[in-house]
């Protein structure tokens, strides 16, 4: 039994080394040129070598630093403008199409407009990504308010509970599950946008310049090895978020 | 339509309704209805699905608007007028970001009742209830009695004149029914608030009450207002008891009356 569940905990472990000896596979039996495909153990050593030496950080710095901008912007932003929206369905039909019809172009096609707008600066990657974040924010915390349970806005009515209470006390909290998934997309799209916007707006830094670099020179090692670090980058980001979400929506799923 | 004015209430009535209209789409639910409520009494309500029980306890406690009429409490609107509700999805009516103990404890706190004084009433309905269970536990980490005894003495918290009940008991396993069923008998008897019931269970309907409100089907009429004086408190056994059971018939034999209707 003990030794079951041992067992059972390195599951998720399955899914990662399958991977890796697929990769080994693949090179072995020579399916793909070694030139565009690295093994994977001198790819994660050199992946530890940027790291040991430094040479990663000032781009993961980057990175991170454009991505955060962008999604506190979008989050000081997205949320009010969200419960508001949420709490005055007529105003949220009204501007319920430009919403839905934004969230679902795809940001990059964006990028030559912000360009014309920022110029190719910093701003302007920030500014295309904390539009793209802002978005989905604002769109699940409009639902979060959206979707309150009536019996609890009811609860509140019989209690005499003055309206800007209910407001803060009731719909504020009910919106809050659906308002964390909207902060968990918004900071996965945010990344997005700051990758691309790095490979393709003029940038000295940033691990998608890095990647792009790398590309262009044929240092596939470093290509490989900047694309698990962002991958890393993203997952950490989801788990930060889906940690936080736990802690502060104790309630979340269970009323 | 008719007012309290051209149609007065006995004495000893908390809340008149005059000339209450209600239609959903156009069809008629409530056609200038007029009922009185007898203070510090139970009303059970009872009537054929879809005759608008829970519409007249929301209609009474100002959760859905009246098309027109007039309901007062001793003389008042409800605006003047401290009022409880239990819902019948207790899981749906609790706020699950606080802790049992906050839930009670937040309607006296929203009135800005002091600190003192909070704890002092949330202890008086702890020892009313007998509550074994901990409160700090939040809502979702109770049984389903534990949460309904919770959003019981949350309504009860700010000493209401009047409880509004909506099938409290309908998702309740028979042991919790007989204990929350003891406990509003209690409540109602140590406090003398009046208490509306909307029940599909014709014995916790009648079990309860001093007035049995039973209702016609869609337009809704009041069948009969019948009135069950045995001796209070009334135990678990009082139900086998010939005065109850012969209420609880002479119940029956109206509804399946109007069921024919």
């Amino acid at each position: 039994m003990n030794n079951k569940e041992h067992l059972q905990k390195l599951l998720p472990l399955i899914g990662p080394i399958a991977l890796l000896l697929l990769w080994s596979l693949i090179l072995e039996a020579k399916w793909v040129k070694p030139i565009l495909l690295p093994p994977p153990g001198a790819t994660l050593a050199y992946m530890a070598d940027s790291f040991m030496s430094g040479a990663i950080f000032s781009d993961l710095f980057a990175t991170i630093k454009r991505t955060f901008y962008a999604f506190a912007i979008a989050t000081v932003l997205g949320v009010p403008l969200g419960i508001i929206l949420g709490s005055n369905e007529k105003i949220y039909r009204s501007v319920e199409f430009l919403i839905d019809f934004f969230r679902s172009t795809p940001s990059s096609a964006l990028i030559p407009l912000f360009m014309l707008i920022f110029g190719i600066t910093d701003i302007n990657k920030i500014a295309i990504a904390a539009f793209a974040a802002v978005l989905v924010i604002l769109f699940n915390s409009a639902y979060g308010v959206m979707n309150a349970k009536k019996t609890r806005v009811n609860a509140a009515k019989t209690m005499g509970i003055p309206t800007r209470y209910i407001f803060k006390d009731v719909l504020l909290m009910e919106s809050l599950p659906q308002t964390f998934v909207g902060l968990r997309m918004g900071v996965s799209m945010a990344l997005v946008i700051v990758i691309v916007a790095e490979m393709f707006i003029g940038s000295e830094n940033g691990l998608g310049h890095r990647i792009i670099d790398a590309q262009q020179v044929f240092n596939v090692k470093e290509m490989y090895s900047s694309i698990l670090v962002t991958g890393a980058l993203g997952y950490g980001l989801n788990l930060l978020f889906l940690i936080s979400e736990k802690r502060i929506v104790h309630w979340g799923g269970k009323a | 339509m008719s007012t309290v004015l051209d149609l007065p209430a006995e004495i000893g009535t908390h809340v008149t309704i005059r000339g209450l209209d209600k239609s959903f789409n156009g069809a008629v639910l409530y056609d200038n209805f007029n009922l009185d409520i007898p203070k510090g009494k139970i009303v059970s309500i009872f009537g054929p699905n879809g005759c608008g029980k829970s519409t007249l306890i929301n209609m009474v406690s100002g959760l859905m608007p009246i098309d027109s009429g007039e309901v007062l409490f001793d003389g008042k609107t409800l605006d003047k007028t401290t009022i409880g509700y239990v819902f019948q999805n207790y899981r749906d009516a609790l706020f699950p970001w606080m802790s049992s103990w906050d839930n009670i404890a937040y309607p006296l706190k929203r009135s800005g009742m002091s600190k003192e004084k909070v704890k002092a009433r949330v202890d008086e309905l702890v020892t009313l209830f007998e509550i074994k269970f901990n409160l700090n536990l939040y809502p979702y980490e109770l049984s389903g009695g534990q949460m309904q005894t919770v959003s019981i003495m949350r309504a009860l918290a700010p000493n209401p004149e009047i409880l509004f009940l909506d099938e409290p008991f309908s998702a309740l396993d028979f042991e919790m029914t007989l204990f929350i069923r003891a406990k509003l008998q209690e409540a109602n008897l140590s406090t003398g608030v009046t208490m509306m019931i909307v029940s599909h269970d014709l014995e916790d309907a009648v079990f309860l009450a001093d007035r049995i409100l039973l209702l016609t089907r869609r337009p809704t009429r009041i069948a009969e207002y019948l009135t069950f004086d045995m001796a209070k408190p009334r135990s678990p056994e009082s139900v086998s008891e010939a005065e109850f059971i012969k209420t609880k018939a002479l119940a029956l034999e109206i509804f399946q009356r109007e069921m024919r209707a």
